[in-house]
């Protein structure tokens, strides 16, 4: 494959997360390529939103090192994450429903008319929409309220949002759950311009397997803290997935003992 | 007969029809009405200013619009702040005892032998110190607002009447400045409108307005995109105290006396109740300066005609209060709306 020649935006090394008792990660090791749309699959309790808690800065490992463009940081908060052009786009967490598509993108980045303290609404009216446009982002008019929106369009406006922000490495955490397969396309394409754009590498949570091989260049699997499978997405296939995690079903109990 | 030969295709259109036509029609509907309760506002005002006009020849004389341009004014005016609170997801219940105590910390400077300015400018201060309290409490100390603000209401209350030791005492004079304060005929009402202008700007048109819906809009969201949210609300407790200090200090240059009992819950809920019902939603997010200002008009408007009418201030309270639920009742309504409108 020719993306393995890519270097790698984001490594951890040896990732470990203790709640007290309770360890969230064992052992992570991961990498993420440039322009690389990684799927990070695995059961409730994996350790999928902890590891996503990591890398954007929310919460620091008990353990281990996270390289960052091949430099090692330490990750002190969400700030400093997002100064390294690290974003998690969280669904339904990110827009304010009251304001319209085009004040919600330009969000604490407000245009002014200098040096007066007015807003140059047709200025970031004007931006806004050649953004989305470039993203292939449709939706009526930038103008609309995002409380009108639908679920896959408001998704799709934060995603927007964050690679206008300079965000270069983008956390989606689930982002095509609740949705329907018509607002779920909307989401994947999305994503499928943003991997030919190739400015941005993505980690993608999801739980539909057939939209993760579908989209995504590779698949780690998280179970009890490991990377259980990491495979270019061509070399595995639904029945290896499932059959990983059914086999996980049966022997879940004993191995989560041992574990722990 | 042609739909019989491609039942697939058919099926396929009618059911992405409806789909389509959704937002369209939801987001139609939604329109007209958050336009129509604006609109719906001023049709109110309208057709109560010709109900009372036909009651009573004497509702559109000068002497009475200058008696209702000034029962306005002061409501209008605290409404102004209070609509900026409600937005950012607080309320402050003590706007109407700043507006009692800051002509008293204006004339306590003045008998202390500073320049009348002086103290206004004192009263004025004191007023910012009110609200950067009540902002502290509230953001910092994690106090509800109806809380906090319950509580400088009767503590502000307490400070008034025990400096004052309960009795009214007359405005200072100085001339032009007494003239430009209030006293004369539309002074008070040109600052209300002056206010509002400012304010809706201010709200529609800067960062702070649109950081101050963000903030009651999404309060995790819109701190996640950096808003710093508690700058916004304790700035807008300072400003809706700062409005309640200047509509006292207006006040008190209009009527040539300062009167521990001026204001107080009357005048807050009077502008709370027109903020709500031009179209404030108390849950945060929704409303605007210029509904606020239409609906403490139509409050006066009512209080006023019915005072003219010869209808008691008991039947003034009845239809206050009915106002409010049906407003508010309204206003839930469209809320419910526009989320279904969302799918």
């Amino acid at each position: 494959m020719t993306e393995s020649t890519l270097p790698d935006v984001i490594r951890t090394q040896s990732l470990v997360k203790r709640y007290g008792a309770v360890t969230a990660l064992r052992d992570v090791s991961m990498h993420l390529r440039k322009g690389e749309v990684l799927g990070l699959i695995g059961d409730n309790g994996a350790g999928k939103s902890t590891l996503i808690k990591i890398l954007t800065g929310f919460i620091q490992p008990t353990a281990g090192e996270i390289f960052v463009n091949g430099q090692e940081v330490k990750l002190r908060s969400v700030t400093h994450a997002r100064s390294l052009g690290i974003e998690t786009v969280y669904q339904d967490l990110a827009l304010v429903n009251e304001l319209s598509v085009y004040h919600n993108m330009f969000l604490k980045r407000e245009l002014l008319h200098k040096p007066s303290p007015l807003l140059n609404n047709r200025a970031m009216r004007e931006q806004a929409r050649n953004h989305l446009e470039r993203m292939g982002v449709n939706i009526p008019s930038v103008d609309t309220e995002v409380a009108r929106l639908s679920g896959g369009q408001r998704q799709a406006i934060a995603i927007a949002r964050a690679v206008y922000s300079e965000a270069r490495i983008l956390l989606l955490d689930e982002p095509l759950a609740a949705m329907g397969a018509k607002e779920g396309a909307l989401i994947l394409d999305l994503i499928r311009n943003l991997k030919a754009m190739g400015e941005v590498s993505i980690i993608m949570i999801a739980h539909n397997y057939a939209q993760v091989l579908e989209i995504c260049d590779r698949v780690n699997l998280l179970q009890h803290g490991v990377i259980a499978l990491d495979k270019e997405a061509t070399e595995t296939s639904m029945d290896e997935l499932t059959e990983l995690v059914m086999r996980e079903y049966r022997t879940g109990a004993t191995q989560a003992k041992r574990g722990q | 007969m042609v739909k019989k030969v491609l039942p697939e295709t058919t099926t396929q259109e009618a059911e992405a029809q409806p789909v389509k036509e959704r937002p369209g029609f939801w987001s139609t509907l939604v329109r007209t009405l958050l336009r129509q309760r604006e609109a719906s506002i001023t049709v109110v005002a309208i057709l109560l200013i010709i109900y009372f006009q036909l009651s009573n020849q004497a509702f559109l004389s000068l002497a009475n619009i200058r008696t209702l341009s000034q029962f306005v004014a002061a409501a209008a005016i605290i409404a102004a702040g209070e609509v900026m609170l409600l937005i950012c997801g607080e309320i402050d219940l003590s706007v109407g005892q700043i507006f009692a105590l800051a002509p008293f910390i204006m004339y306590f400077a003045y008998q202390a032998g500073l320049p009348l300015i002086v103290g206004i400018v004192l009263g004025l201060l004191a007023s910012l110190a009110v609200g950067l309290v009540n902002g502290l409490i509230t953001v910092l100390l994690k106090v509800p607002s109806l809380i906090t603000t319950l509580g400088t209401l009767f503590l502000l209350s307490g400070i008034t009447l025990t400096t004052s030791q309960g009795f009214p005492v007359l405005t200072p004079s100085a001339g032009w400045l007494n003239e430009v304060l209030g006293h004369s005929p539309y002074a008070e009402i040109l600052w209300a409108i002056a206010i509002m202008v400012i304010m809706q700007i201010v709200l529609s048109r800067t960062r702070w307005g649109l950081h101050t819906i963000a903030t009651g809009g999404n309060l995790l969201g819109a701190s996640e995109a950096g808003v710093n949210v508690n700058r916004i609300k304790i700035g807008n407790f300072m400003l809706a105290s700062l409005f309640g200090g200047f509509a006292g200090i207006l006040e008190c240059f209009r009527i040539t006396s300062i009167d521990p009992l001026a204001g107080g819950t009357d005048i807050m809920f009077l502008a709370v109740a027109g903020a709500v019902i031009g179209g404030t939603a108390l849950s945060g997010g929704l409303g605007t300066i210029v509904g606020a200002f239409l609906g403490t008009l139509v409050l006066s408007i009512l209080r006023d005609g019915f005072t003219l009418l010869g209808v008691s201030e008991f039947t003034f309270d009845l239809i206050l209060g009915a106002a409010i639920l049906i407003a508010m009742i309204l206003n839930v309504r469209l809320r419910l709306w526009r989320e279904a409108g969302r799918e």
